[in-house]
């Protein structure tokens, strides 16, 4: 505790260092942050260091590495430096974790944000790889239902390609995952 | 420690098919039938080679509790010949037409989908995350690969030809599949490992359902490849390996330890 004490007045409150976390965009969607994207898992001052633990999105996505880059220099910018980063695979991160605020910022910027993963997919033999009738998507643009697919990839992992039939447009999908 | 050296053994054995699946896939890029399918295609070579970084990391330090010092993931997938390679045979099957590719996909992510399953409620907690974030991006690459299955075998004189002809060409690299050596049976007493051979009924039940969707003919079960303990996961491979893994390394070879 003496420790602590001694570093106290230079070290940056826990609501601080939420809320410079809190400004880093995402790399490849910087209408939302990571805080928001619900890959920082944790924050905690643990011995005589910040620990953030980070947890990726998909297994393969490139921003992965940018995102720790990201966080480290945010971090620094705030005066916080040499914090530790993290990774935590467990629980696998999911699209649940997108906070109601962010999935706002999302349609407002042409993607449709995902729905919620209960009842879209289940994982076990008897739903083995079977496509779940999913609701429509609505158009972030207009509004419709009158959307389909287009392809199961985007520009993204995380990522669907859709098509309004409404408006036209074709808009990306944030799949539930 | 003998349950080390297997537990590495096993986890190579995850990572290589998931990795040599991934270089496959990649090949596609820029040739794709259409843009769709060349981002498709290589965004599941993506999470395959993600979920392979995984298990190479989670090997690469269960070696060093053997050796002091293992191996990085560079160094995994880099610097091993083939022999030492201990991927399904199927996965490294040259990509042939579209069709081809995604008979290979199909037979895979089924059987994948299956083993993850598996493994996410394996004893080793390592294992077991990984493979609970993994099933979940591999359940998706099922569903693509089963809508093109059942599209192109239901679909024009053509597709349906040359599905058949893929699911029939690709048939005897099943097999292997739902073997288990000496290594598995240690690792399934152990509760870490998933038992590959309680994976084919359920695997075939998926096939045959799919197959008949698609209007295509099951094909009959004969001669499989790598059978009997002499298949992929033994380090045994087919001729197309070599030349993949050439175009693979030889960056790496030729400027070992290079930097992105």
């Amino acid at each position: 505790m003496s420790g602590m004490a001694a570093a106290a007045p230079s070290r940056p409150t826990l609501d601080s260092v939420w809320a410079a976390l809190a400004a880093i965009p995402d790399p490849e969607i910087p209408v939302i942050s990571l805080v928001d994207l619900g890959v920082v898992r944790e924050l905690a001052w643990r011995g005589d260091e910040w620990v953030v633990t980070l947890t990726p999105t998909y297994s393969g996505c490139p921003a992965t590495e940018v995102i720790a880059a990201d966080v480290a220099a945010a971090l620094a910018g705030a005066g916080i430096a040499g914090a530790r980063i993290e990774t935590r695979l467990s629980p696998a991160w999911t699209t649940d974790w997108i906070a109601p605020a962010a999935r706002v910022r999302l349609a407002e910027y042409g993607i449709a944000p995902p729905g919620t993963r209960a009842g879209v997919q289940r994982i076990g033999i008897a739903g083995l790889s079977r496509r779940e009738p999913t609701p429509a998507v609505p158009c972030p643009r207009c509004g419709s239902t009158r959307t389909r697919e287009l392809s199961r990839f985007g520009a993204t992992p995380c990522k669907a390609q859709h098509r309004c039939d409404s408006c036209l447009e074709p808009f990306d999908y944030f799949k539930p995952h | 420690m003998d349950r080390d050296r297997t537990l590495l053994e096993y986890l190579l054995r995850l990572a290589d098919s998931d990795l040599i699946l991934a270089q496959r896939l990649g090949e596609w890029v820029g040739h794709g039938p259409v843009l769709e399918e060349d981002i498709a295609t290589t965004n599941v070579g993506l999470d395959l080679l993600g979920q392979s970084r995984l298990w190479f990391a989670y090997a690469g330090e269960v070696e060093a509790r053997i050796k002091g010092k293992g191996r990085s993931e560079d160094e995994f997938a880099f610097m091993r010949d083939a022999g030492e390679f201990r991927n399904l045979m199927l996965v490294e099957q040259p990509n042939g037409n579209y069709a081809d590719t995604m008979a290979r996909q199909f037979y895979f992510d089924v059987w994948h989908e299956l083993l993850l399953c598996g493994l996410s409620a394996s004893s080793d907690a390592r294992v077991a995350e990984i493979a609970a974030k993994a099933v979940k991006e591999v359940h998706y690459h099922g569903e693509r690969s089963t809508d093109w299955v059942i599209r192109l075998g239901d679909g024009t004189e053509e597709s349906h030809a040359r599905m058949q002809g893929a699911v029939d060409d690709r048939w005897m690299y099943t097999g292997e599949m739902f073997e288990a050596d000496a290594i598995d049976i240690a690792l399934i007493d152990a509760g870490i490992a998933c038992d590959h051979r309680k994976l084919a009924a359920p695997w075939q039940q998926r096939v045959a359902a799919v197959l008949s969707e698609a209007t295509l003919t099951q094909p009959s079960n004969g001669w499989m490849q790598g059978s009997g303990g002499r298949g992929g996961r033994q380090g045994v491979h087919t001729e197309h390996i070599g030349p993949m893994l050439a175009q693979m390394q030889w960056l790496q070879r030729a400027y070992a330890g290079a930097q992105w």
